[in-house]
């Protein structure tokens, strides 16, 4: 065990019952950093401690923020921060955590980016059906205006940036980026073709536009507050910083935890009393989701792999959106997996057809192994109707799709049929699930 | 020099191991298939923007950064790219789209439309595997459910490729269909009790890459493999969207748009696409019809086309050739024109002769100004629309000048007494009070601090400064869109606005939007008063056209409207109508009846019992387009061939055929066994045409329509490229003026250069008449066209006569306001000449104290007010 306690960054907070107040934010050192960018630093500046801290995108992709802002092109403006707090990877509910408890961090972190990338305009775009995370997102944004930390001339400089709410309408394909823009512009939440590979080069209204998830933008307080190379000092590797981890599923002690990365383990996580504190019950860890379900699953053999992205993706998975599921001796394989493609093939936007089409044949296929309907061609059919959605079945997916989504409704498929093969076709022997 | 401009244009990239040279911008999929590699594809279409989602065209592009699977219709070409079409891995991909497309798709290929002709299915027989792995129940709609009165949805077959809701959207601007739900459950779908009701909704059936979408008036009508098919052009308006022409067993089935890129991008308008119904209608005159007491009865084509001569014979030797008068002509084929033309003018020796309704404009002023085409309006920085609504009159000129204004950038200044289509795209729409777009024109030349007929004096300054009139502007160069936006409004009212808006800008080309199919083709053949063949005056011509024909009439004739007023005065003898029906269509249609009375012999030459043909004391049945060879000319002035794709219904023959047996009884034998001799002899004289002969008009090169004048040398036309060597030859000699025929292609009896009469130069007068005041509690009527009308080719398509709306009182929101009204109100309005009951539409369209009920609806309310220059109404509340 390595179980390391660092000072939180982006959980600073959660123990001041009040800290989603501007007076609590305040008291706790709230939007110091904010000042200290706008008397001291240049924007440049900022970009560069970003930089420094190798921050890396929370929301899934994993891309370093400082390098990503560096994509906008020179002296196109207007230009614009969008803040994807659309978070709706099933296992995750860290941003919604950061929305309802420390909705000033997030501010104060967007107007910092803001600042650093020259963006006349932050959209903040907050899932439709987080009620709190959006009462309390509103409420401090008012604040922040009448504090002065948002508006004209903030805190009495030059710089001036509105930030714009929106709520989404219940769609987890606008998590992906270019269909959170289409969506904020009032369009079909469906993603963009690409080219243009990047929304910093033609994003929202087609200008250039900048992306970043809430838990990526609640970190830059920190960083410009104690220095980028103050964050980069934790962690390992390319995995620096502290981040969330959303542990659910069949353990003792599920919640958000933030932990270092790199030097922190899959079995601290899981294991430590400090976090998930073992398995309910006593029973035996059977698999995991590591990084949200799109995430292709990980067993016993990868317990002792560290919280790091390259890590995960040396492993031929993800830590994604951070939502780690655990799933003990008592889960059905098939019934897990298919509970994951169904929400896959419900969520579908239907703009390609291996996605639209797949997710559902998928889905019923293995409703059918699930339900005593399989039959013994289903597993190399299931095998292919993947690999004609994700072909390879390798990671990260090759895609005939625009976005991943279509790819992801294999990640539980083909791990679990490699895993498990012998469980699946036991249910389609006795035409019934061995568990009931 | 060729060379180096090619290098840079070009991006070279290897597909299948080829080197192919593509276009920067282009989208491999085009580049692969011009080089002879057909990518397979559903969602992509070359006029649409592409949306990537069928993702049935994916294929390995490697930029240099590894191959990865791409679809080829949204990755634009770049150098050095390598593309692999044909690998083991793309190979696979495509076949699960395939699978995929096929799970939910219902394979009921043997009742479906478009078994014979379906992507879907080809690409299935060709690639797809034979058996389904699908065991599950497929996907249910209630199947099909009709979208619009016109197209049949069903979702069922539906591959979701988008093309039919980016063509609403994005060309038509008629988002009236749209994906609903998502995920396996996307569907396409009308908004709930919001039919698909666009003016374009035939398009989308043709895009449909499936039969999901299917219209209605050809469901089930033929099988694909059962059609026969001819190129044409569409009649039903003058923009002459090519088409091409399916029959089945001698009955026209359907039309479909042909990609002709100077004109159509293969849209159809609904009107062009479903009119071919009237071909076989009901209404059609079968068999010649001669009255005998008192009523029209049918009798032989010698004893009609006898009775017919005797009474033009009878009126010549009475009362003189100029008491004869030929009304219509633009429902024919150039040909038809040329021989009517010459049967009038030169055998008969009448200058009466009109092609147009009094509802057009003075042939002159559309004839003798520059000429532009529908490119160059498209790529103008400023197009002028002074004119009728095009979406209602020239529909698929509407979705080109809506497209350049969206996406090329050209700036719309609407001149007009009411909003259009196309007002929502223009950069400023000024609506003026009725008959007095002179003042609009006379302010925008020389500026104006004060509001000028009801437009507000800063739409002026902005219109001054979009058309580069504003101090330090550099005047810009325009395009005008030049029509009659109202009937109740004189001709002079635009004339004036030209008079005053063409010297005052950098140059000015007029792009004509008079709306009646060949009326351009008519107008080129002569039939106007004071025009010979060839945009050439009377005196001009009289030369060439004395030795050509024998002889021309003495001095200028009569126009329609004279035309009807010296009949009705009892000075006509015998009354031709080519086509053309003035009790249905003349502005005063009181006159018209009148003139239909009083004129001693009247012969109407038509394919339909028109209201005016069962007045006729005899009746001469002709062919319909569809059924006779020959050329038309678009408003461009382009000619192109049509298609005879079925036998002429019943005895009819074509217009220049009876227009021969009538010269022969006449004494003069006119020469032409066939539409070739006559197009060849009008090739001989004209000024305009030159160089346009047979062998140019079947060129394939020219498939879409040869520009008359033909262009210049070294101009390359969009779509063709290169002029072909025979036309460029002709036409340079043409610019030059040289005068020698001899490098000419195909010039056998043409008159040398020198010897064609010069084509009419034309000085708009800026005088209009002095329009009455208009009394503060009346509105003054606009009467513009709507696109489904009471006219003969709608009211005899019955898919079509359903549509006309009728007649409306649209009100501007301040004079319904004014008068308590709202949307859907019945109002009373009444002037001298008459008092209907109207529903009420309130539109932002119209302008205060202006009334807008439009002409030609079968019920003819507009036509029954119009009393004078410009027409008042009063509006009463019930």
């Amino acid at each position: 065990m390595t179980v390391t306690n660092p000072d939180k960054i982006v959980f600073a907070r959660m123990h001041h019952p009040d800290a989603h107040t501007l007076g609590g934010y305040l008291a706790t050192g709230g939007y110091t950093a904010l000042r200290k960018a706008l008397g001291d630093m240049t924007p440049e500046q900022v970009h560069e401690e970003v930089t420094a801290s190798n921050l890396t995108g929370r929301g899934g992709a994993g891309f370093p923020a400082g390098v990503k802002w560096g994509f906008l092109p020179p002296e196109v403006h207007p230009r614009y921060l969008v803040v994807n707090g659309d978070e709706s990877e099933p296992g995750t509910c860290k941003d919604r955590q950061l929305l309802e408890r420390d909705p000033h961090q997030l501010i104060e972190g967007s107007v910092l980016t803001a600042y650093a990338i020259g963006a006349e305009n932050v959209f903040l775009y907050v899932r439709g059906e987080m009620a709190l995370a959006q009462e309390r997102m509103a409420t401090a944004l008012n604040e922040a205006y009448q504090h002065g930390a948002v508006g004209e001339r903030i805190f009495g400089s030059d710089f001036s940036v509105d930030v714009v709410l929106h709520w989404g309408a219940g769609a987890y394909i606008v998590g992906e980026e270019t269909a959170l823009i289409e969506s904020l512009e009032g369009k079909r939440g469906m993603p963009r073709i690409k080219p243009p590979y990047f929304p910093a080069a033609k994003g929202l209204y087609f200008q250039p536009t900048i992306v970043n998830n809430v838990e990526t933008l609640s970190n830059v307080p920190w960083i410009v507050r104690h220095g980028g190379q103050a964050f980069a000092g934790l962690g390992g590797g390319r995995a620096t910083g502290t981040r969330l981890f959303s542990l659910s599923g069949h353990v003792a002690q599920p919640g958000n935890y933030e932990v270092e990365q790199h030097v922190t383990t899959m079995r601290d996580l899981i294991y430590d009393h400090a976090y998930g504190d073992g398995i309910r019950d006593g029973n035996e860890f059977k698999m995991m989701v590591p990084g949200g379900v799109s995430a292709p699953w990980l067993f016993e053999e990868h317990l002792d792999m560290p919280l790091d992205a390259d890590e995960a993706t040396a492993n031929k998975t993800m830590l994604g959106s951070g939502a780690v599921v655990v799933m003990d001796h008592t889960t059905c394989a098939v019934r897990a997996a298919w509970r994951i493609v169904r929400f896959f093939a419900h969520e579908s936007c239907g703009k390609c057809t291996p996605c639209r089409e797949g997710t559902t044949w998928l889905e019923r296929i293995l409703w059918r192994i699930e339900n005593g309907a399989g039959r013994p061609d289903d597993l190399d059919l299931l095998l292919d109707v993947c690999d004609n959605i994700s072909p390879g079945l390798d990671w990260p997916p090759k895609m005939t799709t625009i976005c991943p989504l279509g790819p992801s409704a294999p990640s539980p498929i083909y791990p679990s049929i490699n895993k498990f093969r012998d469980e699946y076709l036991t249910h389609i022997k006795e035409g019934a699930c061995p568990h009931g | 020099m060729a060379d180096t401009q090619q290098a840079s244009e070009t991006v070279i990239v290897t597909i299948d191991g080829r080197s192919v040279h593509a276009k920067p911008g282009e989208m491999v999929i085009s580049a692969a298939e011009r080089a002879g590699l057909y990518i397979p594809r559903f969602c992509y279409h070359p006029r649409l923007e592409p949306v990537g989602m069928c993702r049935m065209c994916i294929v390995n592009i490697d930029t240099g950064r590894g191959a990865t699977l791409q679809p080829a219709c949204v990755i634009p070409v770049a150098e050095g790219m390598m593309v692999d079409t044909v690998e083991a891995g793309v190979k696979k991909a495509q076949d699960g789209v395939l699978e995929f497309l096929l799970i939910n798709h219902p394979l009921d290929c043997p009742v479906c439309d478009k078994g014979g002709e379906c992507p879907l299915q080809d690409q299935t027989v060709a690639f797809g595997p034979g058996e389904s792995r699908f065991v599950e129940e497929k996907r249910h709609f209630e199947k099909p459910i009709p979208i619009s009165s016109l197209v049949d949805l069903d979702r069922e077959r539906c591959i979701l490729c988008d093309r039919c809701t980016r063509f609403a959207k994005d060309v038509a601007g008629d988002p009236l269909i749209s994906f609903v739900e998502r995920g396996n459950e996307t569907q396409v779908l009308n908004f709930p009790d919001e039919p698909f009701s666009s003016y374009f909704s035939g398009n989308v059936v043709q895009l449909c890459p499936v039969g999901a979408l299917t219209a209605r008036p050809y469901r089930f009508k033929a099988r694909p493999w059962d059609l026969e098919a001819v190129e044409s052009t569409c009649t039903s308006c003058s923009v002459g969207c090519r088409v091409e022409v399916q029959s089945t067993q001698n009955e026209l089935v359907r039309l479909v748009g042909i990609d002709a890129d100077p004109v159509n991008h293969g849209w159809l308008c609904d009107k062009g696409r479903f009119g071919y119904e009237a071909v076989s209608g009901s209404a059609r005159v079968v068999d010649p019809m001669v009255r005998a007491g008192g009523s029209l009865a049918p009798s032989s084509w010698a004893a009609a086309l006898t009775a017919a001569a005797d009474g033009i014979r009878s009126a010549i030797d009475t009362t003189g050739a100029s008491s004869v008068a030929v009304i219509g002509g633009a429902r024919l084929t150039n040909e038809d024109a040329y021989a009517w033309a010459r049967l009038a003018k030169g055998v008969i020796g009448t200058d009466h002769v009109d092609a147009q309704l009094d509802d057009g404009l003075p042939a002159g002023l559309v004839q003798g100004l520059p000429r532009a085409t529908i490119d160059d309006a498209c790529s103008a920085s400023v197009v002028v629309l002074l004119g009728p609504d095009l979406k209602e009159e020239l529909p698929v000129l509407f979705l080109r000048l809506r497209q350049a204004a969206i996406e090329g950038g050209v700036h719309l200044v609407e001149i007009s007494p009411a909003g259009s289509g196309l007002s929502p795209y223009a950069m400023v729409s000024l609506i003026h009070a009725p008959g007095e777009a002179g003042a609009i024109g006379q302010a925008l030349a020389s500026g104006s601090s004060d509001d000028v007929a009801g437009v507000a004096a800063a739409d002026i300054a902005t219109a001054r400064d979009l058309l580069g009139l504003a101090s330090g502007g550099t005047p810009a160069d325009v395009v005008c869109v030049l029509g009659r936006p109202s009937v109740a409004e004189p001709a002079t009212s635009v004339e004036a606005a030209v008079a005053h808006l063409a010297p005052a800008v950098g140059s000015f080309k007029v792009l004509p939007a008079l709306r009646r199919a060949n009326v351009m083709g008519a107008l080129d053949a002569g039939l106007a008063p004071g025009l010979l063949p060839g945009r050439t005056s009377l005196d001009s011509g009289r030369q060439t056209f004395t030795q050509r024909w024998g002889s021309v009439p003495p001095e200028v004739g009569l126009d329609t409207a004279g035309i009807l007023s010296a009949a009705a005065d009892g000075r006509i003898g015998a009354l031709v109508l080519l086509g053309a029906d003035p009790l249905a269509d003349a502005p005063d249609p009181e006159l018209a009846r009148q003139a239909l009375t009083a004129a001693r012999y009247v012969v109407a030459v038509d394919a339909f019992h028109t209201a005016s043909a069962q007045e006729a004391d005899v009746v001469l049945p002709v062919a319909t387009i569809h059924e006779k060879d020959g050329t038309t000319t678009n408003l461009e002035g382009r000619v192109s061939t049509l298609g005879h794709k079925v036998t002429p219904l019943g005895t009819a023959r074509p217009d220049w055929a009876v227009a021969s047996e009538l010269a022969r009884r006449l004494g003069e034998d006119l020469p032409w066994i066939d539409e070739t001799e006559i197009w060849t002899e009008l090739e001989s004289v004209s000024a305009c045409h030159t160089g346009i002969t047979l062998d140019v008009l079947s060129d394939p090169a020219w498939r879409d329509g040869v520009p008359a004048p033909i262009p210049a040398a070294g101009v390359t036309i969009a779509g063709v490229g290169e002029l072909p060597s025979g036309a460029v030859a002709a036409a340079s000699d043409e610019a030059a003026g040289e005068g020698d025929g001899g490098s000419r292609a195909a010039d056998v009896g043409s008159a040398p250069l020198s010897e064609r009469p010069s084509p009419i130069t034309y000085s708009p007068s800026a005088g209009t008449p002095e329009l009455p005041v208009r009394n503060g509690y009346d509105l003054r009527l606009v009467a513009g066209r709507r696109l489904y009308d009471g006219g003969t080719a709608v009211t005899n398509s019955p898919s079509l006569a359903v549509l006309a709306p009728g007649s409306t009182a649209r009100l501007s929101r301040y004079d319904a306001d004014r008068l308590g009204v709202v949307d859907g109100d019945r109002v009373r309005v009444r002037n001298a000449r008459a008092a209907h009951e109207l529903d009420v539409e309130v539109s932002g369209l119209v302008a205060r104290g202006s009334i807008a009920i439009a002409f030609g609806q079968p019920d003819g309310v507009a036509a029954s007010f119009i009393d004078g220059i410009v027409t008042d109404v009063t509006v009463e509340t019930l």
